[in-house]
């Protein structure tokens, strides 16, 4: 019985569960004592005691049996020598494993006269659309039907058990309901429990981005070491062929870093002085009629996808700009199709909704008085805006373009289609320079070998950069809750 | 702000002794404010350009040529061995291509026995013909040996020629387009058989390596797929989430480091959760490449914060007094909850939720990681098959040479603003109609 159906059956149990209770809570309240909760938590207490301890034992369930199957298949399968056919202990147990899922896939017939040899099976397995490992051998056929048993073995027993948890749940709520039966509280600590379970998300997502890069990164680094990463100035990591032991490439951090720092502080250069400008203009110039059409223009602009964005450098921008130097020298461009300043561009012009309703808050908390007194001395808007608002708000908008600048060293799609591919280090801006959002992406698209340092700098690389991020972002948020606070 | 009286200023200055520099200070308050104009027509200008270069790029995506004649289904050419009772794959086999030819032979007037000219005929088919009669024949095997009108699709180059995007100017060994087509093209537009009809394909097909065939229907099905699992996930997550840490949690170390925590993935650079969905889910976990299954649980994670952070504004937005008139009058904290705050807080979650799945609908990197970018020419029949995504589908059109994928690049760039715009649209109308300012 397929896991699915049980759960199907458990959720039916509790509906049942659930009318039963309300109705059983229901009769029961026959105006002589004030009943505690109202019938339908009696319902719903059924219901929950019926599903949840089942399905956490269903989850179990398949959880241990999947790693018993998986001892099982290691202790049939023969003792390896140094000749065996299948080139590792794991390899061989998810052959078998496959070859197994193929099998389920047959009928009753062709299983009861098996073919002894995988080449006679193969043809089989084929018409059914299984396609299998040709490193298939022979010894594992009568391994995998064996694992099939111990499986579906496995898998009755379990819904069996489950199914009886079930019930039985349902029926202890149901024996429980009392006029004075506290169902409310019981449900609401449930609840309760839900709630705080699904808050750790946050917590759980960011431990799973830190240890699952980490043992990654920890596996690159067995095989590079961390000084030629952090501080080498080449970066050629060559291709990952299967087996090619000596050409070890070069990992140097230095370049990708640097060309993700340069093209995030063109982006800058760009978005903040025209951001802030716009958010100054739209606080404290802005009619509401204008504020009512630029503000969520400017919102549009947030609301566009990177690639859009990218695709516009690419296909438009870059040209135009490679045609445009080209005119200007009467010959060769000095601006490349792909460039630091191309792709910078076109991220600060991104960017530039975000600076805006950043620094558009900050300086709308600023309070009115400090405004009203500067005013009231004489001072024009401008140098109220100049000399009061703007150092009142500083902290904050430092704290804006932090988070700006992690957003610009974390944007991929603008840099994977405009800023090239090349790792140069130069100081020329209307050069290609490539970043580390640019080679994550790279280093993973395509097929890959999960275990060459090819495929796991890519980790390396997402590890300095959350990092990176990491430390801006909370830095940022920590200047802007402060000053926040201290305005309030 | 209060403006200065008029008055006071003329009087101010007017004042022989007290020179403040008053000229100079106005001329700087005007050229602030050129400034800050300035900046917002920067913004709203590359926002109008950009949008014109891709809608001027795009919009002929949607056209597509096709040349209406009518085709003779001759039994000759299908099953010429009249075996298609016993071997129905005579049906899958047969030679479609030469259906067309044999009509475009009729209707342009060329001599059958022209072998040459006749092969030069083909540059004008596109490929997809074969596919389009066989479906015509497959649902409806009948038509064998009757004639019918088929608008057959034009290859890629002569509908580009077709739209005026090929100079013609230039000479023949250097176009795509032979002198020899683009006659018979005039012939068949002067004919009115050969027309731009609006381009369903684009919006049906799957991959494939030729722009006249290829479509973004795996990728919407795809994106589709993603949107139910990152709706279905992210958002009773998302609510529980807020309404835990915003009516229920204590403030302490805990609470403290959950906060700090959805701050902070908030502001994660996208393809780091690509790379958690690799490690975890595919590498770890086993799932599928590919699969929008893997993409929708990514998705999720990333929109979970900005769901969590608008919720809890939303939340926070709903005034005491009415959690205090829900507790007085008997209501459990639970109660009062999910029975007064969370249905006045709705509009502000539903806005939050919205702009959240617009923004997972333009993503691409992490979607690059676990495996989307794939050709898949099939409709994904379920989560769990290969699929690509909209964003993704673009991406892969961006890295194809020939200057028509780029008309349906851009073409696919409208559709996604298209949905993306109607999302924000349905975001800020929700806010405007249903926003209480208590």
């Amino acid at each position: 019985m397929s896991s699915l159906l049980v759960l199907a059956i458990v959720v039916a149990i509790g509906l049942v569960a659930f009318v039963i209770g309300r109705q059983r809570a229901a009769a029961q309240d026959n105006g002589t004592v004030k009943p505690h909760s109202r019938a339908h938590y009696h319902g719903w207490w059924a219901c929950l005691l019926a599903v949840l301890p089942a399905v956490l034992l269903l989850t179990a369930w398949n959880i241990g049996s999947s790693v018993y199957l998986d001892r099982h298949i290691h202790a049939a399968l023969p003792e390896r020598t140094a000749n065996s056919a299948v080139a590792s202990e794991a390899l061989d147990v998810s052959l078998v494993k496959s070859l197994a899922k193929g099998l389920r896939q047959l009928d009753a017939n062709t299983l009861a006269a098996l073919p002894a040899t995988f080449a006679d099976l193969q043809p089989l397995l084929a018409a059914k659309g299984v396609a299998l490992a040709t490193d298939t051998q022979d010894y594992m056929i009568p391994i995998a039907v064996e694992a099939n048993a111990v499986q579906s073995r496995l898998g009755m027993i379990g819904a069996a058990l489950t199914l009886l948890l079930s019930v039985a749940g349902a029926f202890y709520a149901l024996g429980q309901i009392r006029p004075r039966a506290r169902a409310r509280n019981n449900v609401e600590r449930l609840m309760l429990w839900g709630l705080l379970g699904a808050s750790t998300i946050a917590i759980l997502t960011t431990v799973g981005i830190v240890l699952s890069m980490l043992f990654q990164t920890i596996q690159f680094f067995e095989s590079v070491s961390p000084m030629s990463f952090f501080f080498g100035t080449v970066w050629d990591p060559r291709f990952a062929a299967a087996g090619s032991g000596g050409s070890q490439g070069q990992f140097g951090l230095i370049p990708l870093l640097a060309g993700t720092l340069y093209i995030a502080l063109v982006a800058l250069l760009v978005a903040v002085p025209v951001g802030l400008m716009s958010a100054v203009y739209m606080a404290e110039y802005a009619t509401p009629r204008i504020r009512s059409v630029v503000k969520p223009a400017l919102e549009l602009l947030a609301g566009i996808p990177t690639i859009v964005y990218g695709i516009f450098a690419v296909v438009t921008l870059g040209p135009f700009l490679r045609d445009l130097s080209a005119a200007l020298t009467g010959g060769s461009p000095f601006i490349q199709g792909q460039s630091i300043f191309t792709a910078g561009l076109v991220m600060g012009m991104m960017l530039i909704p975000v600076v805006s309703s950043l620094s558009d808050d900050i300086i709308t908390a600023v309070p009115r008085a400090m405004r009203d007194g500067s005013l009231g001395l004489g001072a024009t808007r401008s140098e109220t805006i100049k000399r009061v608002i703007l150092p009142a708000a500083l902290p904050g908008i430092v704290g804006a373009i932090l988070l700006t600048a992690s957003r610009a060293i974390g944007e991929t799609m603008i840099v994977v289609l405009a800023a090239g591919v090349a790792a140069n280090l130069t100081a020329n801006p209307f050069e290609a320079m490539t970043t580390i959002t640019v080679k994550i992406v790279n280093q993973l698209t395509g097929d890959l070998e999960f275990n060459s340092p090819q495929t796991l700098v890519a980790f390396a690389l997402g590890i300095t950069l959350f990092a990176l991020t990491l430390v801006m972002n909370i830095v940022a948020l920590y200047i802007v809750r402060k000053y926040r606070e201290q305005y309030e | 702000m209060t403006d200065i009286p008029m008055d006071t200023m003329v009087r101010v200055a007017a004042h022989p002794r007290r020179d403040i520099g008053l000229k100079a200070r106005y001329a700087a308050e005007r050229r602030f404010r050129i400034y800050g104009m300035l900046a917002i027509s920067v913004g709203l200008a590359f926002l109008a350009i950009m949008l014109i270069a891709i809608v001027s790029k795009g919009y002929t995506a949607f056209w597509q040529t096709t040349i209406s004649v009518p085709i003779t289904f001759d039994e000759k050419v299908i099953d010429p061995s009249n075996k298609r009772a016993i071997d129905p794959t005579v049906l899958i086999k047969a030679n479609y291509p030469k259906l067309a030819e044999k009509a475009l032979v009729a209707k342009l007037g060329i001599n059958p026995d022209d072998k040459p000219t006749i092969l030069k005929l083909k540059g004008l088919l596109s490929e997809g013909v074969r596919v389009q009669l066989r479906d015509i024949v497959a649902a409806d095997p009948s038509v064998i040996g009757t004639t019918r009108n088929v608008n057959i699709l034009a290859a890629a180059n002569l509908d580009s020629a077709f739209k005026g995007q090929i100079d013609l100017g230039v000479e023949e060994a250097r176009r795509k387009v032979s002198d020899q087509q683009i006659a018979w093209m005039n012939k068949l537009k002067a004919d009115g058989a050969m027309a731009e009809r609006f381009n369903t394909g684009l919006f049906s097909y799957g991959a494939s390596s030729r722009p006249e065939t290829s479509g973004m229907g795996v990728a919407i099905i795809g994106s589709f797929y993603m949107m139910v699992i990152v709706l279905v996930l992210a958002l009773p997550i998302g609510v529980a989430a807020s309404i835990y840490l915003e009516e229920f949690a204590k403030k302490n170390r805990f609470t403290d480091l959950i906060e700090v925590n959805i701050n902070n993935l908030a502001a994660v650079p996208s393809i780091v959760f690509g790379l958690l969905g690799l490690a975890v889910f595919i590498n770890f976990l086993g799932m599928p490449r590919s699969a929008a299954f893997v993409g929708g649980l990514v998705l999720t994670l990333m929109t979970l914060p900005t769901i969590i952070i608008a919720t809890r504004a939303a939340l926070a937005a709903v005034p005491p007094s009415i959690r205090s008139a829900a507790l007085g009058l008997g209501a459990s904290k639970m109660q009062m909850v999910f029975q007064h705050i969370l249905p006045l807080a709705a509009p502000g979650i539903l806005t939050g939720t919205i702009i959240g799945l617009a923004r997972a609908l333009g993503e691409t990197a992490p979607l690059l990681l676990i495996g989307m970018v794939a050709f898949v020419a099939d409709y994904p029949k379920s989560p769990f098959d290969p699929a690509t995504a909209l964003p993704v589908q673009i991406y892969m059109w961006a890295n194809e040479a020939e200057r028509a994928f780029v008309e349906r690049m851009s073409g696919a760039i409208i559709i996604l603003l298209v949905f993306l715009m109607a999302m924000n649209v349905t975001a800020i109308v929700l806010r405007r109609r249903f926003e209480r300012r208590w």
